[in-house]
């Protein structure tokens, strides 16, 4: 084991504590302005262990990586300030399992209801229509001509299907 | 004074550098980890962090004594130069605008100064005429 190795090592493992304490900060934020900074500090950590990596087994091929991991960090930093915008009270932080569970389960619940509700209205209009037609039907003196139940059979809707009844309404938009 | 001379030389300053690099990158990770605010840890994210990689880049480029390479390193080094106070501007600026400045830690808070001025100048102006 030369010198090199043990300079090689002793660095990567500051290298390594630094990205991780970066990446502590990425986690607690609290803002995505410090998780943008804690990150473009992590990959300029990357930057220098590959910068290590090629100065460990002296090849020189590695260092268009460097360049394209310095430009991309840019990008990344930059295009986040952009965006950035004023955030509620709580937004910043991570969520735990236990919330995100809740909040899926009122979601779920929620858009249940709303299709109970549009099926019953579905089914109140179907029931007014064949109401309408029987009465039609009942009241209707056949006129000369006897265009009458024609005429009545084209207001009532066609009848539903049955292989629909609990599934996907016709109309749902998404 | 023989190559092998020189070849030792670069090696040992190429290992201070690289020590020197690694170093200063450890630092900025702490500094982003306990600096209190967002100018704070953008500091640590800035000066330490290019200083440390540049002395990386010169360790490497001492190391590898290629002349292709050393060119793309130098290439390297101007692009971090360049971007990271782009990014921090960005970053400040976004970080004022939105307030996750704490005002407490400031010194000198000139920006503001200069907004509320221009703001009661903008009004004069709307009520002048």
């Amino acid at each position: 084991m030369s010198p090199f190795d043990v300079v090689v090592a002793v660095c990567s493992i500051l290298l390594t504590l630094g990205a991780a304490f970066a990446i502590r900060r990425a986690e607690k934020g609290p803002s995505i302005l410090d998780r943008t900074i804690a990150l473009d500090i992590v990959v300029t950590a990357m930057i220098a262990g590959v910068a290590l990596y090629a100065a460990h087994f002296r090849r020189a091929d590695v260092v268009p990586l460097l360049v394209v991991l310095s430009l991309v960090g840019f990008v990344g930093s930059v295009t986040v300030a952009r965006f950035a915008a004023v955030e509620p009270e709580g937004e910043g932080r991570v969520r735990t399992r236990e919330e995100v569970a809740a909040e899926e389960a009122e979601k779920l619940r929620l858009e249940q209801e709303e299709e109970e509700v549009r099926r019953r209205r579905r089914h109140a209009a179907e029931d007014e229509a064949r109401a309408a037609a029987q009465q039609a039907t009942d009241a209707g003196v056949p006129e000369p001509g006897g265009t009458t139940p024609h005429g009545a059979r084209a207001t009532v809707e066609p009848e539903p299907d049955e292989e629909h009844h609990g599934g996907p309404a016709d109309e749902e938009t998404r | 004074m023989t190559p092998t001379f020189w070849t030792t030389v670069a090696d040992t300053v190429s290992v201070i550098c690289l020590l020197g690099g690694a170093f200063f990158a450890f630092a900025a990770g702490i500094g982003a980890l306990r600096f209190p605010d967002l100018l704070a840890r953008m500091h640590a994210a800035t000066k330490p962090q290019v200083l440390g990689l540049v002395l990386v880049l010169v360790g490497l480029a001492l190391r590898l004594r290629d002349g292709s390479a050393l060119w793309a390193l130098v290439l390297v080094a101007i692009f971090q130069m360049l971007t990271a106070p782009v990014a921090a501007h960005m970053v400040g600026r976004a970080g004022f605008r939105t307030g996750k400045i704490r005002d407490d830690l400031l010194v000198v808070d000139e920006l503001s100064r200069d907004l509320d001025a221009t703001r009661s100048r903008s009004q004069d102006d709307q009520q002048a005429p």
